[in-house]
């Protein structure tokens, strides 16, 4: 019954409706085989539902779920071969450890000790085999973490799900669960879905990102182009910070086009907008900052600075408007009302539709 | 999953047709069966059900769902229509009950083979379950009870026949209030019930103040007395204050010794049932209101202080309105409890009648009119219905303490210092009076005749609970016996139905969704509402004739008890299960538990605390309740509430009350060993083991 292979995922026009509340909205995607992609948005944009829908725990108002190519719209959550990480982990409080892990084989009809043998093995596998004993409410919030994993692991699920399974941690471990999560992953090759809302760990654990806004997708790709060429002035938002300015379009070729921005000029794919007035994204890292004013830069005026250890943020004041600017050299500060020129770099900038 | 679909519909098939083969479809001693054309039916239809087994899977699950509906709804409406129609049939018998609840569950199997709660046959199989029950059980009898209103003394249906009894004289009269002898039963219902319902939300709320908000030690006592009406019978309150301020109760034989008073007869009347029920429903009231003031937190109440508002106007301007819903619903359910209070009106009232005690007389009494009844039934229940309505509303409509959540920590604001006074004024000596009768009522039980003759006598205990040994056995002697063993016996099989049925419910209401739940939930909330003496009457009526003809059984008083009970296990269970994180069924839902698994292996155990509890209180109540069971007793099932009260209108005292600590003591024992027997839920271990954490292994 349980197919070891990891299995595509294929959502097409699928709507989830809550009485007048729309929660997916005509939502399509295919997640390739053996890959780990995130859902990112802000909260209550509908990633807990399309995680949920996958699972079979909601069902669908309209569209087809695939999963390996088949078409499990209409099974529930027990007959899909899907597992969950929830957000609360969901442990079961009055189990002990390894009676968590090895319920799901015990309810799928093996034996006592079978079921036993394998939840073990899966407690080993994620480091915990000597914690077998303890209650969940013993455990420290990373290690009921690994439970979680382990538990949801030991069917060998064709997917693997998790709902924003950092939140519940401290800063300082949730670098080392995501870094485990997707060791694990590219170790059994299996498909994961992973739900945030954290943009920073969306870009550091996945093959691609799916980002989700008001209960559709709004953009979907590898994590470099959503920072590096987000389409509209959401992802660009959401992405990280981003500088929102007007330029001018030239198109050069059937790809390319030149574009003006103050006294700049750079040569960026035109993105299938039509010449004249564009609007611009610039990330803050995306501008630097010279010494002295030159030809072909821009004027600034610093309004505020701050100082965030690694690196300075700036506001400057500057012809194209308002720009949040950071820089590296926290060795030279500027202060507030210093004049500065502008530059900008090659990446980090890119046409977005209105 | 398709075939797990077919082996329950032949599961069920094959349990019907045995049951059509073997169990004897009428309730009849003489082995007396329907004729063979009548059961062609039954049998016809779950022979089709089983030959569905063969249908060619390329039909897909909705035909065969379509099939299976048509089968067994079908079905379960021709046994109900032949049984309902067909006049001269004895009542049926568990056969037919076992067809009909197989032919039933195939109709479950089809909606959820065509897609209905998720598919899922359990669930499809409880919700169909437990419609039909509380259908048939509780509003079954309320239909019969409308209808036995409206009908004629000669049974025809007439406007009139209702119009006449219910603005009868004896119902709406006002002469008491120009000098007469007594008002009509309706403005005295009326009357009681919100004078009840003042009295005991004041009180409540004083001691809800007392232990939350005041540095009173003694609130384990407190709590105490919120347990012990649960456990004594209704009429205990009313036998204690008969031998306080009775006619030769001890304050009378005081005034009479010190000032030659004449004796009065105060206690039998209003006041007296105004004070039984006070005694009675305080507690209900309080444990309504420690929620309420509990519930206004403190940090609102802090950040009126720092806006500079001193006590009072903290307290006048801030928690008093925010505890105003909560006081309106204790007052409702103060409101509810009274009009519905049969124990206390019949041992104290004396010619002043309500609703529920004339409904009693006119179907025991000389009067023997059932219409009467009925029609006093349905103004009660109009009653009820009404409170219960807004009670919801207001329940329902603002609920303020939910609004600032829990967990923002802070300190309540003290009292006020004549608010404190005045709650301590209230609450200590009402709490004083209430052990002293709870003290007298058990004492009078070793007295030979209160009032009379103070001689200390076991002489009660030995008239109802003698036992004597012969060669033969045990031979129980005591007159009470008999009906103790069956009161016994009932309420053990009662309590886990009850508690069963009502946590199954609570489970598919919180748990499940589904079409028609908002229905559902507002069917079983319902049967909330329905007085006691409604549901006795209107079992009566329902039941007394084929074809479910119980009146005379014990089963009736079982029937009677988990329906009017199960309420109770649901609002535990739903409690409970709200408080258990709905992503563990989730968790265990993909990881291929199916309901059935999942209720069983992880929301019931978590859910042990709200098992007890709703086993205690159906066991418990099964034992106390008198209301709707005095109706259904009979000379083989007699119950002891209703023994007891028999006792009392003889003004046999001694052995009534006797009687009744025997009651307590016995429920004592019984919650001790539900607890033991259910066991405690371990979420942590006792000692504590949490030496250091190792690390994981990538610390
Ligand atoms: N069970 C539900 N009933 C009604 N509305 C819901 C339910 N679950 C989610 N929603 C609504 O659907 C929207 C998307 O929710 P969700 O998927 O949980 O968002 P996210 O996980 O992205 O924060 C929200 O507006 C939420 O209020
Ligand atoms: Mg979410």
């Amino acid at each position: 019954m349980t197919d070891r292979r990891a299995a595509s995922i294929e959502l097409s026009r699928v709507t989830k409706q809550y009485g007048s509340v729309t929660a997916v909205r005509d939502v399509s995607f295919t997640i390739a085989a053996g890959s780990l992609v995130t859902l990112l948005g802000p909260s209550g944009c509908g990633k807990t539902t399309t995680l949920r829908l996958i699972a079979g725990l909601e069902t669908v108002t309209s569209g087809r779920i695939r999963l390996g190519g088949d078409d499990v719209t209409a099974l529930g959550a027990t007959e899909r071969n899907v597992s969950m990480v929830f957000q609360s982990y969901a442990l079961f409080p009055h189990m002990s450890v390894l009676d968590n892990v090895a319920y799901g084989p015990r309810v799928g009809g093996q034996s006592h000790r079978r079921a036993t043998e394998s939840a073990r093995a899966a407690l080993a596998g994620v480091g915990l085999a000597e914690l077998a004993d303890r209650l969940p409410s013993e455990l420290s919030g990373g290690q009921q973490q690994r439970v979680a994993i382990a538990r949801a692991l030991v069917l060998e699920p064709r997917v693997l799900l998790f709902d924003e399974p950092l939140s519940n941690l401290d800063a300082r471990l949730r670098r080392q669960m995501r870094e485990e999560i997707r060791a694990l992953q590219q170790r059994l090759g299996i498909t994961v879905v992973y739900v945030t809302h954290d943009q920073e760990e969306a870009l550091g654990v996945s093959d691609r990102i799916i980002v989700m806004n008001h209960a559709v997708v709004a953009q979907e790709g590898p994590p470099r182009d959503l920072y590096e060429s987000p389409d509209d002035v959401f992802v660009a938002g959401f992405m990280g910070e981003a500088n929102r300015v007007k330029g001018v379009l030239q198109r050069l070729d059937d790809r390319t086009g030149r574009v003006t921005i103050g006294g700049l000029t750079r040569t960026l794919p035109h993105r299938g907008l039509a010449d004249g007035a564009v609007d611009v994204a610039i990330r803050p890292e995306a501008i630097l900052i010279v010494g002295q004013p030159t030809d072909g830069a821009l004027r600034g005026t610093v309004k505020r600075a701050a100082y965030l250890g690694s690196r300075m943020e700036y506001s400057i004041a500057s012809e194209i408007g308002e720009l949040f600017v950071t820089s590296p050299a926290v060795d030279t500060p500027l202060a507030p009302g210093a004049t500065v020129a502008l530059t900008l770099t090659g990446h980090g900038i890119t046409l977005i539709r209105p | 999953m398709r075939d797990a679909l077919r082996r329950w519909a032949v599961g069920w098939g094959l349990v019907g047709c045995a049951a059509l083969a073997l169990l004897p479809w009428y309730a009849t001693s003489d082995g007396a069966g329907p004729g063979k054309l009548q059961l062609l039916v039954p049998g016809l239809t779950l022979l089709a059900a089983l030959a569905l087994r063969n249908l060619p899977s390329r039909l897909g699950r909705s035909v065969l769902g379509l099939r299976l509906m048509v089968l067994g709804g079908g079905g379960f409406i021709y046994i109900a229509a032949q049984g309902w129609a067909l006049g001269g049939q004895p009542g049926m018998g568990l056969g037919a009950a076992v067809v009909a609840t197989s032919l039933l569950m195939l109709f479950a199997i089809g909606l959820a083979a065509r897609g209905f709660f998720k598919g899922d046959v359990f669930v499809a199989g409880a919700v169909v379950a437990v419609t039909v029950l509380v259908g048939l059980f509780t509003f079954y009898p309320v239909a019969r009870i409308l209808l036995g209103a409206v009908q004629g003394s000669d049974g025809s249906v007439s406007g009139g026949a209702l119009a006449e009894r219910l603005l009868a004289a004896k119902i709406w009269r006002i002469d008491c209030l120009t000098g007469g002898r007594s008002c009509g039963v309706g403005w005295n219902t009326l009357v009681l019930a919100l004078l009840t319902a003042t009295t005991t939300t004041a009180l409540g709320l004083a001691f809800a103040l007392v232990v939350t908000r005041t540095g009173f030690k003694a609130k384990r006592l407190l709590r105490v007395l919120t347990i012990l009406p649960i456990i004594t019978p209704p009429f205990v309150i009313g036998l204690g204050l008969i031998l306080i301020f009775g006619r030769s109760g001890l304050v009378n034989q005081l005034m009479e010794w010190a000032f030659a008073v004449e004796p009065s007869r105060w206690i039998y009347g209003l006041p007296g049932v105004w004070l039984a029920q006070t005694f009675s429903f305080t507690p209900v009231a309080f444990l309504v209101l420690i929620g309420v003031v509990e519930g206004v937190s403190p940090s609102l109440e802090e950040a009126s202080q720092t806006l500079r508002a001193d006590r009072w106007q903290t307290f006048r301007r801030v928690s008093l309105p925010l505890m105003r819903p909560g006081l309106a619903n204790a007052f409702l359910v103060g409101f509810i409890e009274s009009i519905a209070d049969f124990g206390n009106p019949i041992v104290l009232g004396g010619n002043f009648g309500v609703l529920s005690t004339e409904v009693f007389f006119s179907i025991v009494g000389a009067q023997l009119d059932q219409g009467r009844a009925a029609a006093l039934g349905v103004l009660l229940l109009a009653l009820a219905l009404v409170a219960f309505f807004v009670q919801r509303r207001v329940v329902g409509g603002k609920n303020y303490t939910a609004i600032s959540g829990k967990g923002d920590g802070g300190r309540p604001a003290p009292l006020p210092p004549f608010v404190r006074r005045l709650a301590f004024g209230v609450a200590l000596p009402w709490a004083v009076l209430t052990l002293s009768i709870y003290g007298l009522a058990l004492a009078g039980g070793f007295v030979e005749t209160w009032g009379r003759d103070y001689t200390p006598t076991l002489r009660h205990y030995v008239k109802a609970f003698s036992v004597e040994w012969s060669q033969t056995g045990i031979i129980w002697s005591g007159s009470a016996w008999r009906s103790f063993w069956t009161t016994l016996e009932l309420a053990s099989v009662a309590a886990p139905l009850t508690a069963a049925l009502g946590i199954l419910t609570a489970y598919l209401l919180v748990r499940q969704r589904f079409v028609g739940r908002a229905a559902f939930e507002f069917a079983t909330m319902l049967s909330f509402a329905i007085p006691g003496t409604v549901i006795g009457v209107s079992y009566i009526l329902a039941f007394n004739v084929p074809p479910i003809e119980l009146t005379g059984t014990g089963t009736i008083l079982v029937v009677c008890f988990v329906f009017r009970n199960m309420p109770v296990g649901l609002r535990a269970g739903v409690a409970a299960m709200s408080q258990i994180d709905p992503s563990l069924d989730e968790a265990s839902r993909t990881l291929g538990g199916r309901s059935l698994a999942t209720l069983r292996r992880v929301i019931l155990p978590l859910l042990r605390p709200a098992v007890v509890a709703a086993l205690v209180y159906s066991f418990v109540r099964a034992m106390t309740t008198v209301s709707a069971v005095i109706f259904l007793v009979s000379a083989d099932y007699d119950m002891a509430t209703t023994y007891i009260i028999h006792r009392v209108l003889n003004g046999d005292y001694g052995v009534a009350i006797a009687y009744s600590s025997v009651l307590i003591v016995l429920m004592l024992a019984a919650i001790g060993l539900i607890q033991l027997l259910v066991g405690e839920r371990r979420l942590r271990r006792a000692a504590p083991a949490l030496t250091p954490l190792p690390a994981g292994p990538t610390a």
